[in-house]
């Protein structure tokens, strides 16, 4: 079990799991504003670039391809 | 008067545009349709900054005039589709780190004596213009006047225009002249013969090559340039910030690679770092020597770019005549030929004016500007062509 | 000794690098996953229950093969850049945490490059695509193999080819409640492509068969030539409306109907990743509506030293990709198509050339899809740019109208829509482009400040 934060909350998740992995088995479908509103997953493997998160301070992470760290700091980013 | 201007890149589409207005019936004939090549892989600036005192100069501070009137009419009453010049008159800075002071002081005082606005900045101002802008920047000089446009979506603008002024657009390939040696009356293309008055040469880098076609000499050679761009975030560049050993490369000649660094952010969010130059002809395999050298300098100027995220790069070419000045005039010896080109970094910036002086040289329109230094049958030209 | 590099680490890549070590090179094998083998064999040790992999005992002899041999493995390794000259070839990469900051650069210099980069989803967009809840189909199949986690409580999964019947089962194994399966070609075109000369199908049609059987008896129905044509919701997926299609893909107008569900997977095919192979100045054969690397019957591209093999040279699944591989490994590392260990791959590679022929009549796109679209429905993701738009700007070259519109302009480059967008553009009049938005020099995100290193410490740079 591990447990990293998104946005300040707690998410709980398996260890091994990508980011992505973690919040949609916790329930989450959208992490990123786009112009267009919430978005999430789409192609699940690193192409898309619909996932990206901030992690630990760094911009630009593809959820779906990160592999989430015990304590991980998850952060939205919102699209100027 | 039947005019044939060969080229919808940002040349042909402004002398399109001038001469339709002027009254002219103008055919443009490009073999890929407009803004498919040079002015859809470069900057939209429109800098007198980098401008040493001289013609070129002239030339821009008259052009960068124009533009602000030229912007403002593209992008009133704009039909559908037709894309926003998005011209913005942000302003440049210049920063020079340590030892570069005197050098930029000096070129701010000459540009200065010619009318172009340079203001020294003190500490706090660009604290407060640059936040972002790394602490050991040692000297910034502001230049209000610089400003850009997206330059495909302008090149758009003005041909989409220039048709509505009754100019016709012709997708194909020029290959040769009309007329007897020494006397041009049109041309001929993959799609047949088009007969006219006056041909106007605005085939950019390959402007040197159509001339050829065409029965006349014209040394124009191209010049590689790379552009990075980084993903979109948050907007931390808020002018054109460049490094001062811009205006050491602008000029030079050298084969080698040179890079100077131009960093703005544009309003997709995204930063544009440019620009690097190298003589290669149209060899398309940049690799990442000049990625890296502008990647490590724009890094040098904005310490945050570190950790941003390369999105993509892109190249063009850009033509150059050997003497570093634009060609814009009758050619000296084929009657019936104009030529619009050899604008090297500088071409979008140089469009209003040099779509002047070709209504000028065509139609006799009067100008205020002096066609004498850009004339194709100047020394500096023939001499080694 | 012969160096041969492979980029890519699934089918196509293992294939290569045994066929390499077979024929007695040094292989250096680059991927950027974390874990070798692709999207196929896409797995973690902990999180994938087993039921989701097939032919397991292949991957784990490939696996073995490579370690026996001593080839150099590179994972969590992004080649951002590949380089073909006289001397050879040579692709820099990126190692370390994904996206992370400040990674390990790696060179690889090799007298030969087996291109094996695989393939993404192509996913058509339909109104209410960009909902949070609507996934690729290989999305879903991804999660739930690599984290063992379903997109949704209720899953709706539309497209066409038979890949959707595998994410449909994966889903019904990680607790989705599959609601239906919408395959778009309708029974004619299916027949067309699947009933004639079996004995080319290979066991094909036993696998398609199998896995409807496992849909029957999850009680998820298979529905022909039907498809999700719009996805409702407001801040996230609600429900879909479906309807039935012509042979052209064109709703029947009357036909609509709600269906509740919480997810939606979306699959129409493949899009090959040919960046690495067009940085290398391979030649590219075929136009928006599938184009791909060429190659000979040695997987030779047009560029001498370059190979290409898997889902880069045509859609035709994880057996194709193993035979392509084995083939150009071997002769990447000097062998010779002759040779008497390539029987079985050359052989192999017959059938399936024929399987992915007849995939393509089956399930191929038609071009009536783009009637499920509204004016102001979103095609391009990244940057939420309209099919009006880009019709608008469809008279222009592909640059300009990138450029006007921002289609395709934004972090993914044009992946996601790039055959949408050119699909609009010649829809409506626009001259076709030679490679589209393919080309993409930066082949994945590089950090400036990784790039700035190479500047400082590269004197080949
Ligand atoms: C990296 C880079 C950065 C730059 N940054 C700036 C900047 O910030 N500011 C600035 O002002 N300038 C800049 N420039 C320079 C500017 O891009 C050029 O000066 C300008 O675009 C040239 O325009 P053009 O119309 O002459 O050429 P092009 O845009 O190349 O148009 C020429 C046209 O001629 C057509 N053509 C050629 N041969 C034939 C033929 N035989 N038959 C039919 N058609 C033909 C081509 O298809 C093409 O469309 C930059 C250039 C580069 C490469
Ligand atoms: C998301 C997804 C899931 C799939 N799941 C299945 C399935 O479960 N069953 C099935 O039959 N088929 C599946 N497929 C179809 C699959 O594409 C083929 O069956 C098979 O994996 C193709 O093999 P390949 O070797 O050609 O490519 P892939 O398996 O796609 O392998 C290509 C590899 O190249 C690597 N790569 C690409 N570019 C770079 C780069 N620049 N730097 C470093 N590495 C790079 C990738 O990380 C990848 O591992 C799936 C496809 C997708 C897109
Ligand atoms: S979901 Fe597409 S990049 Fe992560």
């Amino acid at each position: 079990m591990i447990r990293i934060t998104v946005d300040g909350e707690p998410v709980q998740g398996r260890e091994g799991q990508t980011i992505a992995g973690v919040l949609v088995g916790a329930g989450r479908t959208a992490w990123r504003t786009a112009q267009t509103g919430g978005r999430g997953v789409f192609c699940g493997i690193g192409v898309c670039h619909d996932c990206l998160v901030s992690v630990n301070g760094v911009e630009g992470v593809r959820a779906c391809r990160r592999e989430a760290v015990d304590g991980d700091r998850v952060e939205r980013e919102v699209r100027p | 008067m039947r005019v044939v201007v060969i080229g919808a890149g940002i040349m042909g589409a402004a002398c399109a545009l001038a001469l339709a207005e002027r009254g002219a019936e103008v055919v443009v004939v490009d073999r890929v349709g407009v803004a498919g090549e040079t002015s859809s892989r470069c900057e939209g600036n429109l800098l007198v900054s980098d401008k040493a005192p001289g013609p070129e100069a002239d030339l821009a501070i008259a052009s960068n005039a124009m533009w602000r009137d030229l912007a403002e009419r593209l992008d009133a009453d704009r039909p559908a589709g037709q894309p926003a010049t998005e011209f913005e008159a942000k302003g440049g800075i210049v920063v020079a780190f340590a030892g570069g002071e005197a050098a930029l002081e000096r070129f701010a005082d000459a540009q200065r004596a010619t009318g172009i606005r340079a203001e020294a900045m003190d500490a706090a101002a660009l604290a407060i213009a640059e936040p972002f802008l790394s602490p050991e920047v040692a000297r910034a000089i502001r230049y209000p006047d610089d400003a850009q446009v997206q330059p495909s979506n302008a090149t758009q603008a003005l041909l989409a225009t220039a048709l509505r002024h009754g100019a016709r657009l012709v997708i194909a390939e020029v290959t040769g002249g009309l007329g007897r040696p020494g006397r041009l009356a049109g041309v001929r293309t993959t799609a047949g013969p088009i007969a006219a008055d006056v041909v106007v040469d605005c085939a950019g880098p390959w402007s040197g090559e159509v001339a050829a076609r065409l029965g006349a000499r014209l040394d124009i050679r191209p010049r590689r340039g790379v552009i990075l761009v980084t993903t979109p975030m948050p907007q931390r560049v808020f002018h054109k910030v460049y490094d001062s050993d811009y205006v050491g490369a602008v000029g030079s000649g050298d084969a080698a690679l040179q890079t100077s660094t131009v960093v703005e952010s544009t309003p997709g969010g995204t930063v544009l770092i440019g620009s690097s130059r190298e003589r290669v002809g149209f060899d398309e395999r940049t690799g990442v020597a000049p990625a890296a050298a502008m990647a490590a300098k724009a890094v040098r100027l904005f310490p945050f770019l570190e950790h941003t995220t390369l999105l993509r790069s892109y190249f063009g070419f850009r033509p150059y005549a050997p003497d570093h000045l634009p060609v814009i005039g009758p050619d000296p010896e084929v009657a019936g030929l104009v030529h619009a080109t050899g604008h090297e970094g500088a071409g979008i910036g140089l469009a209003p004016a040099t779509a002047e002086l070709v209504a000028h040289a065509v139609l006799g329109t009067p100008t205020a500007l002096d066609p004498r230094p850009f004339l194709p049958s100047r020394r500096g030209l023939r001499e080694t062509a | 000794m012969r160096h041969v590099a492979i980029l890519g680490g699934g089918p196509a890549g293992l294939a290569a690098a045994q066929g390499a070590l077979a024929a007695g090179a040094r292989v250096s094998l680059i991927d950027e996953g974390d874990r070798l083998g692709g999207q196929f064999w896409r797995h973690h040790e902990r999180l994938t229950d087993p039921r989701l992999q097939h032919a397991w005992h292949r991957f784990e002899r490939l696996r073995g093969a490579l370690a026996g041999g001593g080839a150099q493995v590179l994972v969590g390794a992004s080649v951002w850049s590949a380089e073909a000259s006289v001397d050879g070839v040579r692709l820099r990469a990126v190692v370390g945490d994904a996206d992370g900051d400040g990674r390990s650069a790696i060179d690889v210099d090799a007298d030969a490059v087996v291109v094996a980069t695989g393939a993404h989803d192509l996913a058509l967009p339909v109104p209410g695509w960009t909902l949070p809840g609507v996934t690729t189909a290989g999305a879903a199949q991804a999660l739930a193999k690599r984290d063992g986690v379903a997109v949704g409580r209720r899953t709706v999964v539309s497209g066409s080819g038979p890949f959707l019947l595998p994410v449909a089962h994966s889903l019904a194994l990680v607790g989705s409640h599959v609601v239906g399966v919408h395959e778009t070609s309708r029974m004619p075109a299916l027949a067309g492509g699947w009933l004639p000369r079996p004995w080319e199908l290979a066991g094909k049609a036993g696998e398609f068969v199998g896995y409807v059987g496992a849909l029957a008896r999850h009680r998820i129905p298979y529905r022909t030539g039907s498809a999700v044509v719009r996805v409702l919701g407001r801040d996230r997926v609600e429900g879909v409306v479906v309807a039935r299609l012509d042979a052209d893909w064109r709703p029947m107008p009357g036909t609509e109907r709600e269906v509740a569900c919480d997810a939606v997977a979306l699959g129409h095919g493949f899009t090959p990743r040919l960046e690495a192979a067009l940085a290398l100045g391979c030649a590219i054969d075929g136009d928006h509506r599938g184009r791909f690397v060429a190659v000979d019957d040695a997987q030779r591209t047009s560029v001498a030293g370059v190979f290409a093999a898997g889902e880069v040279t045509g859609i035709g699944g994880a057996d194709a990709a193993l035979a392509e591989g084995a083939v150009a490994g071997f002769v990447a590392a000097g062998g010779a198509l002759d040779d008497p260990r390539l029987r079985g791959p050359v052989a192999a590679r017959r059938r399936t050339h024929a399987f992915a022929t007849r995939l393509e009549r089956a399930h191929g796109i038609r071009p009536g899809w783009t009637s499920w679209l509204d004016d102001d429905t979103i095609v391009c993701r990244c940057e939420a740019v309209t099919r009006r738009a880009v019709a608008e700007r469809a008279d222009v070259p592909l640059r300009a109208m990138r450029l006007a519109t921002r289609a395709g302009l934004g972090p993914c480059q044009g992946r996601t829509c790039g055959r949408a967008v050119e699909a609009i553009v010649a829809e409506s009049g626009g001259a076709a482009a030679s490679v589209g938005f393919d080309r993409r020099p930066v082949l994945a995100p590089v950090r400036i400040g990784e790039l700035a290193a190479l500047a400082d410490t590269d004197p080949r740079t």
